[in-house]
């Protein structure tokens, strides 16, 4: 046997896969509340008793964890113009598993600064400027952050004749500077790799060690990655596959938490149609949003002000004042489970908003333009209409009894120009595998893949590519 | 350092042959071009030239509604910070067969620096913007 131990510190669950390398199979899982406040070990002693309980003690060969404890990774992203540097930044920070807690364009104002300092992100990313293009922007804004007193690192990652110049801004401040290469090099060419390596290792090198998490990663072999990040490790892997294994083709994912929705797409999105032009920055292929908005708890308001309570009311064929009081209980009470058969239609309705939601902002538009030579269209994000997969995980979801017919109402709501799939088949990850797979893709990847491909493979997919 | 321009065929607009010319012959005299292609809104020429740091915008159109698509640009560069960037427009920018000079003069009250009719040869586009961005001068109007 060769046993690895693989730990994901979510925000609310500390949960544990064991795996046998050798065989290769999953040996038993395991989770218990997370101890972020007051000391993480806490945690995972206990759940690593229970999983001792059901699988015996085990000497295992490595421990690898990767933690969305005590807030995630929170960042904070400036850019120049929104739609360019400043999406380009958000982009290779959500890619890096990150949370982005506010993203500025322009200069910063000394409002501006305040918000940062009090929102003490754990890794500002400053950016700005092609190559060669703007750089009195940057300057202006590592000068701003200078002087702020606050202590968090800040990734330069713009116009590259600016780098010299924002570093020495900010030699002196708090800040500990890290110079990448740009986001935008040249005008609508995202360049997310460097940063996102970078935020990585300043995560696994800095951020642990501040979260107050020292004292398990001496057990283990390092907390090496955000808990999004392996995710979407493991979503890249399912999908792309290995040299030796099929993956299983272009595929979305969706999580959807109490707080907020995460959705990735493993996905070229390149047009469906040759007709259609694509306009603006083109999107990574793995992708990953975040909606802060979009939850079933904490966020079960931010539902109902996208989708409108009339229409959830529908979906949940009850008046509407019920869902805007059920979900005012949802959010008072997060732990709160759905009881009776209305809370039980509510809980429904606002998975299904949730989810139309989330996938109506992470797809790509398409939008027509009517020109003297007839009718253009014009696409604008990817285009996920032909992706036939979806993963789903988060607590309404797994426990939903018709989690297809969840999924087909949020598909048949899109407006016709939302670029969503169309037809899904849709996959539950019960278990909270992608994590823990994303984890041991580091080790073994062809272990990793298969274990994956044992739970969501469909027919046919599983095998040797010739 | 070479100069930035940025070029790009403005509107609903999708002839995409001139824009290509252009391109070519402004890089082949040593312009950096950021080339935005077809269908492209002021808005898109706006941000691509403050993220570059343009010394120029060059404005295209050849189905006849540029000057529908071009009121206001002036104020909206000014309104982004690009006060005093060159701006030239040129093509075929209006409906039907009107006398250039009064078409001009419409481009140049709307805050063009520079207009060109239909069938002018690229090297007149490079001849005027070696002109007007000569020495130290980044752009076209009294900056």
């Amino acid at each position: 046997m060769r046993p690895v131990l693989l730990i994901d510190f979510g925000s609310t669950y500390t949960k544990l896969t064991a795996v046998d390398l050798e065989t290769p199979s999953i040996l038993g899982s395991a989770q218990a509340f997370t101890t972020a406040d007051s000391d993480i070990s806490i945690g995972l002693n206990k759940a690593m008793s229970i999983l001792e309980h059901s699988c015996g003690a085990i000497d295992y060969q490595a421990k690898l964890a990767c933690s969305s404890a005590a807030g995630g990774l929170k960042m904070v992203v400036c850019g120049l113009v929104p739609a360019l540097t400043g999406k380009a930044a958000q982009l290779a920070a959500f890619g890096a598993g990150a949370k982005v807690i506010r993203t500025f364009a322009y200069r910063l104002t000394s409002e501006d600064i305040d918000e940062i300092r009090q929102a003490e992100p754990d890794i500002l990313l400053l950016t700005g400027g092609t190559d060669g293009g703007n750089s009195e922007n940057i300057i202006a804004n590592a000068q701003a952050l200078s002087c702020d007193g606050g202590s968090y690192p800040i990734i330069i990652a713009g116009n590259r004749s600016a780098g010299r110049d924002c570093t020495k801004a900010l030699e002196g401040s708090g800040h500990p500077v890290f110079l990448a290469p740009n986001v935008m090099p040249e005008m609508n060419r995202l360049n997310a790799g460097p940063v996102q390596e970078m935020i990585r290792d300043l995560f696994l090198k800095r951020i642990v060690r501040a979260k107050g998490m020292s004292s398990v990663s001496e057990v283990l072999d390092g907390i090496l990655m955000p808990t999004p990040s392996a995710v979407l490790e493991a979503l890249t892997l399912l999908s792309e596959g290995t040299e030796r294994t099929r993956g299983l083709g272009e595929l979305i994912a969706v999580d959807l938490g109490g707080a907020t929705t995460d959705v990735y797409s493993i996905a070229r999105g390149d047009p469906s149609n040759p007709n259609v032009f694509l306009r603006g920055l083109p999107e990574p292929h793995a992708k990953r949003t975040v909606e802060g908005d979009i939850g079933m708890r904490y966020s079960a308001r931010g539902v109902i002000q996208a989708v409108g309570a009339e229409r959830l009311a529908n979906i949940a064929s009850v008046p509407a004042p019920a869902i805007m009081d059920a979900a005012e209980a949802f959010r008072s009470d997060p732990s709160k489970l759905p009881e009776t058969r209305e809370e039980q239609d509510v809980d429904r309705a606002l998975a299904i908003g949730a989810l139309y939601c989330a996938l109506a902002r992470h797809a790509g538009t398409l939008e027509r333009v009517y020109t003297p030579i007839g009718p253009v269209d014009q696409q604008t994000g990817k285009d996920l209409t032909r992706t036939e997969l979806m993963l789903l995980t988060g607590g309404a979801l797994i426990y939903a009894p018709d989690l297809t017919g969840i999924v087909n109402i949020a598909l048949s709501m899109q407006d016709p120009t939302a670029l969503t799939p169309r037809h899904v088949k849709a996959l539950c990850d019960s278990r909270y595998t992608l994590s823990a797979m994303g984890l041991l893709s580091g080790v073994d990847r062809e272990t990793a893949l298969r274990l994956m491909l044992e739970q969501f493979g469909k027919e046919g997919a599983y095998g040797a590519v010739q | 350092m070479a100069r930035t321009l940025v070029l790009g065929v403005i509107g609903a607009d999708v002839h995409a042959v001139g824009n290509q010319i252009l391109n070519y012959a402004f890089q082949d005299a040593g312009f950096h071009v950021v080339n935005l292609g077809v269908m492209v809104s002021q808005e898109e020429f706006i941000e691509a030239a403050v993220e570059s740091a343009a010394d120029a915008i060059i404005v295209s159109s050849l189905y006849g509604h540029g000057e529908l698509d071009c009121q206001g640009f002036r104020e909206k560069c000014d309104e982004a910070g690009l006060k005093g960037i060159l701006l030239y427009v040129g093509g075929n920018i209006v409906v039907g067969k009107q006398p250039f000079e009064e078409v001009e003069q419409r481009f140049l009250k709307m805050g063009f620096d520079r207009v060109f009719g239909p069938g002018t040869p690229p090297e007149a586009g490079i001849r005027a913007l070696n002109e007007d961005l000569s020495g130290d001068r980044r752009c076209g109007r009294s900056c």
